[in-house]
């Protein structure tokens, strides 16, 4: 067997996710994350009827995102990831998860060395990527605004 | 070459294994010679467990053996080998420190072996082991960090293995007879998620360079182990061997498919230095104490990768270490 073969070999007995039932999950977990969001929007417009819908939605966010933090930190988040995957990555809660677990996981080497310096360890990227696409989709919408 | 033939055969005068909870809980769980249920053992980090499970396991062999040994080999999985390295810290023998990733229970032995055997001294401790949250620390995501595993992955073991050599041929009848040293293959597998895969072809030229160099085949062993290849690279081991003229049959085990039950969530089974390690100093030699093993193989397995060269880009060379233990006249 050669390398190329053997790459071919190995796709052929690696077993694959169970692409059906990772996406029923993920769709279902990340279901309920959205209307539990729904749901908390609903309740605090309810309470405050003096709040505008982006204020609201800021509420909405922070309450999901301590949310996510107090289940990491008593160790019950991973296990509601292990069984929905994209349904508790992708919501604002996955986000809030991995800044938790990494600060977390890098307590013992201190505040500032290990938290701080490792807590956006997996939401860095992210938030690299996202600002650096905003300013690319901001700036490509300056440039179509002079022309309209 | 590269099969060492030990003149001397060094004799396997103790072992000692210890492991964690979900170890314990697996097939193997009556075989470990102490189980620990707290993945911290009573210090304060990870890291500090990992050790204390190393002194644990080096304090057994010695307390077993009932001799002082002259010599300790040791290796981890953690950067700069800080388990040994901080676990002799403790013990104060005089440590030679190796490093073969996951194969390194079979390494410390073929090297322990080798120091006995050519006289330059009388008795040697050899050593592996890793610790599961440490392992996902250094090479993976944090341990709360909410994600899927995919299904090639394996799970690290958690635990340490030492194995006593000596040159006191009275002591015992288990010999380490021969071993074939391993070369480094890679054949371009880029997933670090699979493993098995990433050493299967190096654990495959060990195998046919052992059997061609002693002269034997796979039927003249009672068993033959493999360290931590899993489900996948047991597969394309038997594979990859069929093709270079060998049939391993119904007789090889892999350790990483020994140590867990299917229901434990594992994948495609353990791996880490700790899952040879343990299974070699419990399972396997009692075996030999019994009376039901006279001749085994054990090869152990390493993926030789750091996280830098993943993200650079290369693809995970593998390494394997292949033992024979036998029975002798005392």
């Amino acid at each position: 067997m050669d390398q190329a073969e053997y790459a071919e070999y190995i796709k052929k007995i690696t077993p694959k996710s169970k692409i059906w039932g990772s996406l029923l999950r993920a769709f279902v977990v990340g279901g309920l994350i959205c209307l539990l969001g729904e749901g908390l929007g609903a309740l605090y417009k309810m309470w405050l009827p003096n709040y505008d819908q982006t204020q609201i939605g800021a509420l909405v966010s922070s309450t999901l995102i301590f949310l996510a933090a107090v289940l990491t930190g008593i160790g019950v988040y991973d296990k509601i990831g292990y069984f929905a995957g994209g349904g508790s990555v992708v919501p604002i809660t996955g986000f809030s998860n991995s800044i938790t677990s990494a600060a977390m996981e890098f307590r013992k080497e201190g505040i500032i060395f290990g938290t701080c310096a490792n807590m956006f360890k997996i939401a860095g990227p992210v938030i690299v990527v996202g600002v650096a696409i905003a300013m690319l989709c901001g700036f490509g919408y300056f440039i179509v605004g002079l022309f309209l | 070459m590269s099969t060492i033939f030990f003149k001397q055969k060094p004799r396997i005068v103790g072992w000692y294994s210890v492991a964690g909870k979900k170890e314990s809980e697996g097939p193997l769980g009556q075989t470990f010679s102490r189980v620990v249920r707290d993945e911290y053992f009573g210090e304060k980090t990870h890291e500090g467990a990992e050790r204390k499970f190393f002194v644990t396991a080096i304090q057994g062999a010695i307390q077993s053996a009932e001799i002082q040994p002259d010599i300790v080999f040791a290796g981890d999985l953690l950067n700069q080998i800080v388990s040994s390295s901080f676990a002799m810290r403790e013990i104060g023998l005089p440590y030679v420190g190796v490093y073969g990733a996951c194969s390194t229970m079979a390494l410390s032995l073929l090297v322990a072996a080798t120091f006995v055997d050519s006289g330059a001294v009388h008795h040697a401790v050899a050593a592996a082991g890793s610790h599961f949250a440490t392992a996902e620390r250094q090479y993976r995501t944090p341990l709360e960090f909410g994600n899927q595993r995919p299904p090639s992955s394996q799970w690290t073991v958690t635990g340490a293995g030492a194995t006593f050599l000596s040159d006191d041929k009275q002591k015992s009848h288990i010999a380490v007879t021969c071993g074939t040293i391993g070369r480094v293959v890679d054949f371009g597998v880029k997933d670090v998620n699979n493993m098995g895969a990433a050493m299967a072809p190096a654990a495959a030229d060990t195998l046919a360079r052992h059997f061609e160099n002693t002269k034997t085949k796979p039927s003249d062993y009672d068993a033959i182990f493999s360290g931590d290849l899993g489900r996948i690279g047991e597969e394309a081991l038997r594979d990859l061997l069929k093709d270079k003229g060998y049939d391993l049959g119904e007789n090889y085990y892999d350790c990483g498919k020994l140590i867990y039950s299917a229901k434990q969530k594992v994948d495609m089974g353990g791996s880490g230095c700790g899952c040879s390690a343990v299974t070699l100093n419990g399972f396997i030699l009692d075996k030999f104490k019994k009376g039901e093993y006279h001749k085994i193989l054990f090869m152990a397995t390493g993926a030789l990768l750091s996280p830098t060269t993943t993200f650079q880009g290369e693809s995970t060379p593998g390494i394997a270490n292949a033992v024979v233990i036998e029975e002798v006249e005392a």
